[in-house]
């Protein structure tokens, strides 16, 4: 890059990358500080004199603790958790070997498969959701997890799938046959020699896959009904608003601690998110 | 033919069941099966019982019987479902475009080595990590009529002098759900297309320069049409996101006021799930498929012509 004077740098390129940045986190503040704020604070108007909008000098843990005493946020924390593990996993499983087979093998149809799951990639949950409201029903699954754990991996396989595709088209096919010269089967082969090298192509989707599944809304608005069922994000919506009032502290608190077990989750393993996120988008 | 040897001798060892799994056809099938299990279940099925639905008299509690293409004449002639379909294009339409302005602009700003580049990449991506519902929360508390940070700010800075009433107004309403929609997606396109930005060799770029082309030049000449692959299939995938959205306008306005925010997604939930008529419901959520479908089409082929050209 070529990089020009100081004050050009600067304008063109560090201020707007703080506004960027500014923009970006700053609702996350926002949540943050109205967590901590007392009641006294958060409901002055907004044209209020001696309004201090971006700290406060009172911090408070009534609304966490109005969370945990008077509301099921805990149960809901553990439901979705439960529910993002479980069902991660059935989707890595199900879009690692679909994944292996559509990449590797040779067999009638491969090519029209794998378009077929490119299309279920993009079919959106909102398309499918009444009618699968009355199928969830019908399989007597309402208001329980296996709703949401059993039909998490319609967006979450496919997605899997493709990710999983990428990385095994990229492991030598040398690899495998030298196993098979030294008498493993296929199915050994590819339990022992390629699956183990794609493993890190195995992490990104898990983690992408759980972010999502902590993330999916309308699945788990429409298939739950009762409060100790709830996922963080449907929870929060119908239980901290009653008619027209809003709970904001608590809603607040409410979103941050949501939002907690992904931000860890992703902190841990932001190149793999990247990368899994990247490789999802290169067809 | 010492490999066939080895393995027919191995596959006399194997069981008749793993034995079979040696022909790739039938490990194929054994591989796949789980997948087009869920898949046929909670895709194909619905969509097949979708279709059904929409095609019926069905309300909650009350077993319809085929009406024809009834329901869709009835949604066609609906006001708020023509309101609805202008204002999923429009809202696909305009974010669109600013996310990818946007989201490309601070790629660029972000394809370069300075100090702190990994943290500032990992926390930009936050709004796109933070479950949807939870982050737009913050967002609706940030423009609450009455206690909005934005109008005090505004006020402060002598800007305005009676309050915004950002979501009590439809265009306003609308305006805000877009910007949050921006604000969501950006990090997306600028952490994809960075990517893409990364695999653009800077030699092309330093020849550009000598042969005398100005930054913009360059831009447009060698990083634009260099990038437009990536820059295809991360549209295609936000139009497609954006065009079903559900949980945003949900939280933000629920579809009104009036209802003049509502969205395909919204306003079939409110019909099919809020008053119960599953039949109209499912016909609005099935009226995107059609478009969907184009879009994934157009989107697809287009890709194909520029990644074979």
């Amino acid at each position: 890059m070529i990089e020009g004077a100081l004050w050009r740098r600067w304008v063109f390129y560090n201020i707007p990358l703080i506004l960027f940045v500014f923009v970006l986190l700053f609702p996350f503040y926002w949540m943050i500080v109205t967590t901590f704020r007392p009641d006294g604070e958060l409901y002055l108007p907004w044209n209020a004199v001696n309004y201090m909008p971006f700290w406060t000098n009172n911090p408070t843990l009534e609304h966490i603790l109005y969370l945990f005493e008077e509301t099921n946020f805990s149960r809901w924390m553990l439901n979705t958790m439960f529910i993002a593990l479980v069902s991660t996993v059935i989707s890595l499983f199900c879009g690692v070997l679909a994944g292996y087979a559509l990449a590797r093998l040779n067999f009638p149809y491969a090519g029209g498969l794998g378009t077929a799951i490119f299309i279920t990639y993009l079919v959106p949950q909102t398309l499918l959701f009444i009618p699968l409201a009355e199928i969830i029903r019908n399989f007597q699954l309402g208001d329980t997890p296996w709703s949401l754990i059993l039909t998490y991996p319609t967006f979450l396989i496919p997605f899997c799938t493709w990710l999983m595709m990428g990385y095994f088209k990229a492991i030598p096919k040398e690899l495998e046959e030298c196993a098979r010269i030294d008498g493993a089967s296929r199915w050994k082969a590819m339990v022992y020699i390629v699956i183990p090298v794609a493993v890190p192509g195995i992490l990104s989707s898990g983690i992408i896959a759980f972010t999502l599944s902590w993330n999916e809304f309308i699945y788990a608005l429409v298939f739950l009904s009762s409060p100790d069922q709830k996922t963080v994000p449907v929870g929060v919506t119908s239980e901290l608003i009653r008619g027209d009032v809003f709970f904001w502290g608590p809603l607040m608190a409410g979103a941050l601690l949501g939002s907690i077990p992904v931000a860890i989750v992703y902190s841990f393993f932001v190149e793999h998110y990247v990368s899994g996120l990247t490789g999802s988008v290169k067809g | 033919m010492a490999v066939t040897a080895l393995s027919a001798a191995e596959s006399k060892r194997l069981s008749p069941r793993l034995r079979k799994l040696e022909d790739e056809r039938w490990l194929a099938m054994a591989l796949l099966a789980p997948t087009a299990i869920l898949l046929g279940l909670f895709i194909a099925y619905p969509f097949f019982e979708g279709v059904m639905l929409s095609l019926s008299s069905t309300r909650v509690g009350e077993p319809g019987h085929f009406v024809g293409l009834k329901n869709f004449h009835k949604i066609w002639n609906d006001s708020i479902f023509r309101t609805t379909v202008w204002n999923t294009f429009w809202y696909t339409g305009v974010t669109t475009v600013f996310k990818l302005a946007l989201g490309l602009w601070l790629a660029i700003l972000l394809n370069r080595h300075f100090k702190g580049k990994a943290i500032i990449r990992a926390f930009i991506l936050l709004p796109f990590i933070i479950p949807t519902v939870l982050s737009t929360f913050a967002w609706k508390w940030m423009f609450d009529p009455t206690f909005s940070v934005i109008n005090w700010t505004l006020f402060q800075l002598g800007l305005i002098t009676t309050r915004i009433n950002w979501l009590g107004d439809p265009d306003l309403a609308m305006t805000s759900i877009i910007v949050i929609n921006i604000w969501r997606g950006v990090p997306f396109f600028a952490i994809t297309l960075l990517a893409g930005l990364q695999t653009i060799s800077p030699e092309l770029h330093e020849a550009a320069a000598i042969d005398g082309a100005r930054p913009w030049q360059r831009f447009w000449h060698v990083t634009w049409p260099l990038l437009m692959p990536v820059t295809l299939v991360v549209v295609l995938f936000s139009v497609i996101q954006t065009f079903a959205d559900f949980q945003l306008v949900y939280v933000m306005t629920g579809g009104g006021p009036a209802n003049a925010t509502h969205l395909f997604a919204t306003y079939a939930y409110q019909l099919g799930i809020g008053t119960g008529l599953l039949s109209e419901g499912a016909a609005i959520s099935l009226a995107m498929f059609p478009f969907l479908f184009i879009i994934v089409v157009v989107q697809l082929l287009y890709i194909r012509r520029v990644e074979t050209r």
